[in-house]
């Protein structure tokens, strides 16, 4: 299934696999504790990347998704007791839910580009607004789960190594799905829609339900990605699972990497982790100053690196003549 | 196989399209000529579906179509190509022409297969790995034709695929289009290289203002005095024939 364009993107993606692997073995906690947040936050730029890379359909409210997932199954849990791995996995098909819903709506009045960024913070917005103030989804006070460690809670909060490794599979698992995506017609489909959709339309691709279909699988793993949240965290508010700060690390992680690749996301947003961090023990930890340095990042690569790290990996080393994403 | 009667569309005080109506008997490459503006591009759209008329009907092998979205009207069996073609940028010739192979292969191992089996037909065996980008004119319109052969379409729309290329590159895509043609498809093209209509179609229609003026054999309309006047100003076909005479 994986293949490599060039030597450049598989040392990258090794670079990627052999750090992933080292956290078990590095002395120190922080760095378990570090990566388990930065591949909690990749499982929303994976997201984001089915519909903002592969299909084109740039959303600046992936929140909206996210939000949805973690509060769906935190609302089933905590009002209504729910076991939380149906809470978990209701939580991923509100997500799902809710992107085919801001698709189906967005896409059937012919919104794209920018105004598709707009409608989507819009939709984040109201989202949060309205957790905020509906008593059954904690209104300000937010929710919050009763800390019970168990397989039967889903909370592994006790151990950081188990964590570390199920989100890995997460991961591992949210990646192999693009990858199927990528292969099959469907990605292709996806593929053409976002090079030109008049033309696409003409060879006989249902353009919305592709559209449509897109928000939906980028709306299950962003619910995911707040269902994951949760269960990592035991608490929820609307500032942060409905906050622009979400939707803006969702597209910032695969921009920087490549969107569009099946390895974008993951190299991105670790990328941005490390930086962000490093940054704040430079600075000693002013807070916030890791989105002044994303914001720098993202211009950079905007202007060098229009194809992300992974762009820039695969002019590396060229193997073959077929340059380009492939991974 | 191709029945279109009476279709009429208004753009704001702009009638583009004026009871037009036109028959592309299966097998047939059937030519749509005209003026800039005439609508003849308008009239493609309508047909395949892309825009909406405000009256008239489409059939397909007398099956009505009229209305009906794109794509539908693609899986019937009747494709359009673009007059600016449009390549799938990001992706390569073998890549773009399996887009259309998707219609008919689910899997991608087919729909690859097929793609490099049309491809390698219409001579673009060398080109399959390259990015569409990359590709000349004259690739980029073999490309256009190779995706719509690869939906399994029976009827092709060619809206000016001659269009910007230098005569010899015409006279290969004329020998494939009559290629495809003997293996049973059928085309209706809309075309300003007069030599390609000439060669290649057997009937013709002439839109002007949206109203369609004539209909022949490339050789008679070439000699119709509404057809001459459509494209020189009034009064040239006179013209014409007293310069004949004297």
């Amino acid at each position: 299934m994986m293949r490599f364009a060039s030597l450049g993107q598989a040392a990258l993606v090794a670079l990627v696999v052999v750090y992933l692997l080292a956290v078990y073995l590095l002395p120190s906690q922080v760095w378990m504790g570090f990566t388990i947040n930065a591949l909690a936050m990749s499982i929303v730029a994976l997201s984001w990347n089915i519909t903002g890379g592969f299909g084109g359909m740039a959303s600046f409210g992936h929140a909206a998704m996210y939000g949805t997932g973690a509060y769906a199954s935190a609302v089933l849990q905590v009002q209504f007791g729910v076991n939380a791995w149906v809470a978990f996995a209701a939580g991923i098909a509100a997500g799902a839910l809710m992107g085919a819903f801001i698709g189906a709506l967005a896409f059937r009045y012919g919104v794209k580009g920018s105004y598709f960024a707009l409608v989507t913070l819009a939709f984040a917005e109201v989202l949060r607004i309205c957790a905020s103030a509906f008593e059954i989804t904690g209104a300000g006070r937010g929710l919050q789960l009763t800390l019970q460690p168990g397989v039967a809670t889903l909370q592994f909060n006790n151990d950081r190594v188990l964590t570390y490794t199920l989100l890995l599979g997460i991961v591992a698992l949210v990646m192999a799905l693009t990858a199927w995506l990528k292969y099959s017609r469907f990605g292709a489909y996806l593929v053409a829609v976002r090079e030109n959709e008049d033309a696409a339309r003409a060879l006989g691709i249902d353009t919305y339900r592709v559209k449509v279909t897109a928000m939906a699988i980028s709306g299950a793993f962003g619910g995911l990605a707040g269902a994951v949240y949760l269960q990592l965290w035991l608490f929820i508010d609307s500032s942060v699972v409905y906050g622009v700060s979400i939707s803006v690390t969702a597209l910032i992680g695969p921009i920087i990497g490549g969107a569009g690749t099946v390895w974008g996301p993951l190299v991105g947003t670790l990328g941005l982790h490390l930086l962000g961090e490093g940054a704040k023990t430079a600075l000693h930890g002013a807070p916030g100053l890791n989105f002044v340095l994303y914001a720098l990042v993202l211009i950079a690569a905007l202007r060098f690196l229009p194809q992300g790290l992974m762009g820039l990996a695969a002019r590396i080393g060229v193997l073959g003549r077929k340059g380009g994403d492939d991974a | 196989m191709l029945e279109v009667r009476n279709l009429t569309k208004r753009f704001g005080g702009l009638l583009a399209l004026s009871d037009a109506s036109l028959d592309v008997p299966e097998g047939a490459i059937v030519g749509l000529l005209g003026p800039n503006g005439a609508g003849k591009t308008t009239c493609f759209t309508i047909i395949a579906g892309f825009t909406r008329a405000d009256s008239g009907s489409v059939r397909l092998d007398g099956q009505d179509i009229t209305g009906l979205p794109p794509h539908r009207i693609c899986g019937l069996g009747m494709v359009r190509t673009f007059q600016i073609v449009q390549p799938f940028a990001g992706l390569t010739v073998q890549e773009n022409i399996a887009v259309g192979a998707y219609l008919r292969h689910e899997s991608r191992r087919e729909a690859l297969a097929e793609a490099r089996r049309i491809g390698q037909r219409l001579g673009m065996g060398a080109l399959l790995d390259r990015p569409a980008a990359s590709l000349t004119i004259a690739g980029r319109k073999r490309l256009e034709i190779a995706r719509a052969l690869a939906t399994g379409a029976r009827l092709l729309l060619l809206d000016e695929v001659m269009a910007g290329l230098i005569p010899t590159e015409v006279t290969e895509i004329v020998g494939i289009i009559r290629q495809i043609r003997d293996e049973g498809h059928t085309f209706l093209m809309i075309e300003h290289v007069m030599q390609a209509v000439m060669s290649l179609a057997e009937t013709a229609y002439v839109l002007n203002y949206g109203k369609m003026i004539a209909q022949g054999t490339p050789q008679q309309l070439v000699r119709d005095p509404a057809v001459v006047e459509a494209y020189l100003g009034h009064g040239a076909a006179a013209r014409l024939q007293e310069a004949a005479h004297a």
